[in-house]
C-alpha cells in the first residue's frame, strides 16, 4: 500500500481528462513514427542523390526498382510511418490554427491516414513490383 | 490580450514555424508524389515524359525546395526528439544550429549532384 | 528634460493605448515609469505590484510585446528610440488597465493537481531526501517558480487552446511527480494528460525563453510527456 488513502492524500482522485489515453497514444505513435521516419528519410535523401548521379530516366529507375523485394518492403514501412505521422501533425494544425475541434476532425484525419496508406502502397507497387 | 510577433521573435519559435509549415507542405506534396510514382504502371515512356516535364527550371527549383523542406523537417524533428527525450538543459540553441546546418547540407548535396 | 514616450493600455479587454510623457531617469525601471504616471499624471491608472525586487511576481506586464517583470526591467534595456509600450499580460482577461485576471492561471495549477499530497502522517518521522538524488535534482530545477504568469502569457499553445494547463501549472506538477514524499503520482499523471495537458506542448520554448527565473518549463513538460507515456504503456492511465 502506498498510503494514498491516508491524510491529505485522501483528497478526491482527479478524474482523468478528456482524451487522456487517446492523446497520449497519439503522441507515442507520432514520436515512434518520427524515429522510424528519420531513418527512412535519410535513406530517401541518399537515394535521391544517388539517382540524380546515376541516370534519371524511366528506364534507369525502373531497372533498379522492378522486382526489388527489399525495396518494396522498405517502401511499405516508410508509407506506413507517413500514414501514422502526417495526420497527427495535421490534426494539431487544424485544431490550433483553424479551431476545428469536433469529433468530425478525428474521422477526417482517419480518412487521410487510410488514403495516404492506400495511395502510397499503390505507388510503391507501381515502381517495385516485378514486371509482368 | 493577444500576443503578436514580438512575443514570438526568438529562434526556437521560428524553428517551430518552419517545422509546422514544412510538415504541411510535405503533406500536400505527398499525393502528387504518389500520383507521379503511380505513373510507372503505364511504363517507362510515361515516366520519361514526367521526368522531361521536371527538367523545366521552375519545376527543378521547386524540387530543390521540396528536398530542402524534407531535410529541414527531418533535422527539426531530430531536434524535437532530442529536446523531448534527452536531458537537454543549456544546449537547445546548439541543437538548433546543428539542425539548420544539416538541412542546408542536404539541400546543397542535391544541388551539386544535379 | 529628456522625456520618455510611454504608450499604456487603458480600459478593459476592449480598451486602447494612451500616450504619456515621463521624465527619463537613470536606472529607471518600467515599474518606476508606471508608478510615475499613476502618481503624477493620472491617478486612475490601475496596476499591480508588491515587492519591487523580483520576489513576489505581481508586477508582470507586457513590455514592447514581451512579457516581463516590470520591476526588474530597466527602461534602458527595452526602450526603442525613447518610446515603450506597456500592456497587461496576454492570454488572460483584462480587469482594468494593466491588471489582468489571474484566476484561470491559478485554477489550472489546481487542475494539474499542483497540491502536495503527503504519504506520511504527522506521526511518522521526517522524510530524508538526499540532495543529490535524481528526483530531488529534477524537482530543484523547477521549484523556484513564484507564479508570476510570464510563461503563461508567452505561451502560444495557451493562445491556441485556452484549456491548455500551461507551463507554470505543468512545471509545478513535474516538481511533485519527482517528490518522493508525494502519494498522488498516478492521479497527477492522469490530470496532466489529455488534449489540454502536457502532450499539447509544441516545444516553442517561449516559456523557457521568457522565464525571469531562468526555469525551463519546457524541460519539465518533456518529463511529464515521458512519464505519462510510460503510464499509458503500463495501462496505469
Amino acid at each position: 500500500m502506498n498510503g494514498a488513502g491516508r491524510g491529505y492524500a485522501a483528497v478526491r482522485v482527479a478524474a482523468a481528462r478528456p482524451g487522456a489515453k487517446s492523446e497520449t497514444w497519439m503522441w507515442i505513435a507520432q514520436r515512434a513514427s518520427a524515429a522510424l521516419l528519420a531513418l527512412c528519410v535519410l535513406v530517401h535523401l541518399a537515394t535521391i542523390i544517388y539517382a540524380v548521379r546515376h541516370g534519371l530516366s524511366g528506364e534507369a529507375i525502373l531497372a533498379r526498382t522492378r522486382g526489388n523485394g527489399v525495396g518494396l518492403a522498405f517502401y511499405a514501412l516508410y508509407v506506413l510511418a507517413i500514414a501514422v505521422h502526417a495526420p497527427i501533425g495535421l490534426r494539431s494544425l487544424l485544431q490550433e490554427w483553424l479551431g476545428w475541434r469536433s469529433a468530425s476532425l478525428n474521422w477526417f484525419m482517419g480518412a487521410v491516414a487510410l488514403a495516404l496508406f492506400a495511395f502510397g502502397l499503390r505507388a510503391g507497387w507501381a515502381v517495385f513490383a516485378a514486371p509482368t | 490580450m493577444k500576443n503578436d510577433f514580438r512575443a514570438r521573435n526568438h529562434p526556437a519559435w521560428w524553428a517551430f514555424l518552419l517545422h509546422r509549415l514544412s510538415g504541411l507542405a510535405l503533406s500536400l506534396f505527398l499525393p502528387f508524389h504518389f500520383w507521379a510514382l503511380g505513373q510507372a504502371f503505364q511504363g517507362e515512356a510515361r515516366l520519361d515524359k514526367l521526368l522531361v516535364w521536371t527538367e523545366q527550371p521552375l519545376v527543378k527549383f521547386a524540387e530543390l525546395g521540396v528536398i530542402l523542406l524534407l531535410a529541414a523537417h527531418l533535422t527539426g524533428g531530430l531536434r524535437l526528439l532530442a529536446l523531448e527525450f534527452l536531458p537537454w538543459r543549456g544546449w537547445q540553441k546548439t541543437l538548433l544550429a546543428w539542425a539548420a546546418g544539416a538541412a542546408l547540407a542536404a539541400g546543397l548535396a542535391f544541388a551539386l549532384a544535379l | 528634460m529628456n522625456m520618455l514616450q510611454v504608450s499604456v493600455w487603458r480600459g478593459g479587454g476592449d480598451g486602447e493605448y494612451r500616450s504619456y510623457e515621463v521624465p527619463r531617469q537613470e536606472s529607471q525601471s518600467v515599474l518606476d515609469v508606471v508608478t510615475y504616471i499613476q502618481r503624477n499624471i493620472d491617478a486612475t491608472l490601475s496596476y499591480r505590484f508588491a515587492c519591487r525586487v523580483g520576489m513576489c511576481g505581481a508586477c508582470a506586464m507586457t513590455v514592447n510585446g514581451v512579457a516581463r517583470w516590470t520591476c526588474r526591467t530597466h527602461v534602458a534595456k527595452v526602450d526603442q528610440g525613447g518610446a515603450i509600450q506597456i500592456a497587461p499580460l496576454a492570454n488572460l482577461p483584462v480587469v482594468k488597465d494593466l491588471v489582468s485576471d489571474m484566476r484561470e492561471f491559478f485554477d489550472k495549477w489546481a487542475r494539474a493537481r499542483g497540491q502536495f499530497a503527503p504519504r506520511a502522517t504527522r506521526k511518522d518521522a521526517f522524510a530524508r531526501v538526499a540532495s543529490d538524488s535524481p528526483g530531488r535534482l529534477a524537482a530543484d530545477a523547477g521549484i523556484e517558480c513564484i507564479g508570476c504568469g510570464v510563461c503563461y502569457a508567452s505561451c502560444d499553445v495557451v493562445s491556441w487552446n485556452p484549456d491548455y494547463l500551461g507551463p507554470a501549472a505543468l512545471n509545478r506538477a513535474w516538481t511533485l511527480v519527482n517528490d518522493v514524499r508525494d502519494g498522488a503520482r498516478r492521479e497527477r499523471l492522469a490530470a496532466v494528460a489529455g488534449d489540454a495537458g502536457c502532450h499539447a506542448c509544441h516545444t516553442h520554448l517561449s516559456c523557457s525563453e521568457r522565464c525571469p527565473k531562468s526555469i525551463a518549463p519546457t524541460a519539465s513538460i518533456a518529463g511529464l510527456k515521458r512519464a505519462v507515456a510510460i503510464a499509458a504503456w503500463k495501462g496505469e492511465l
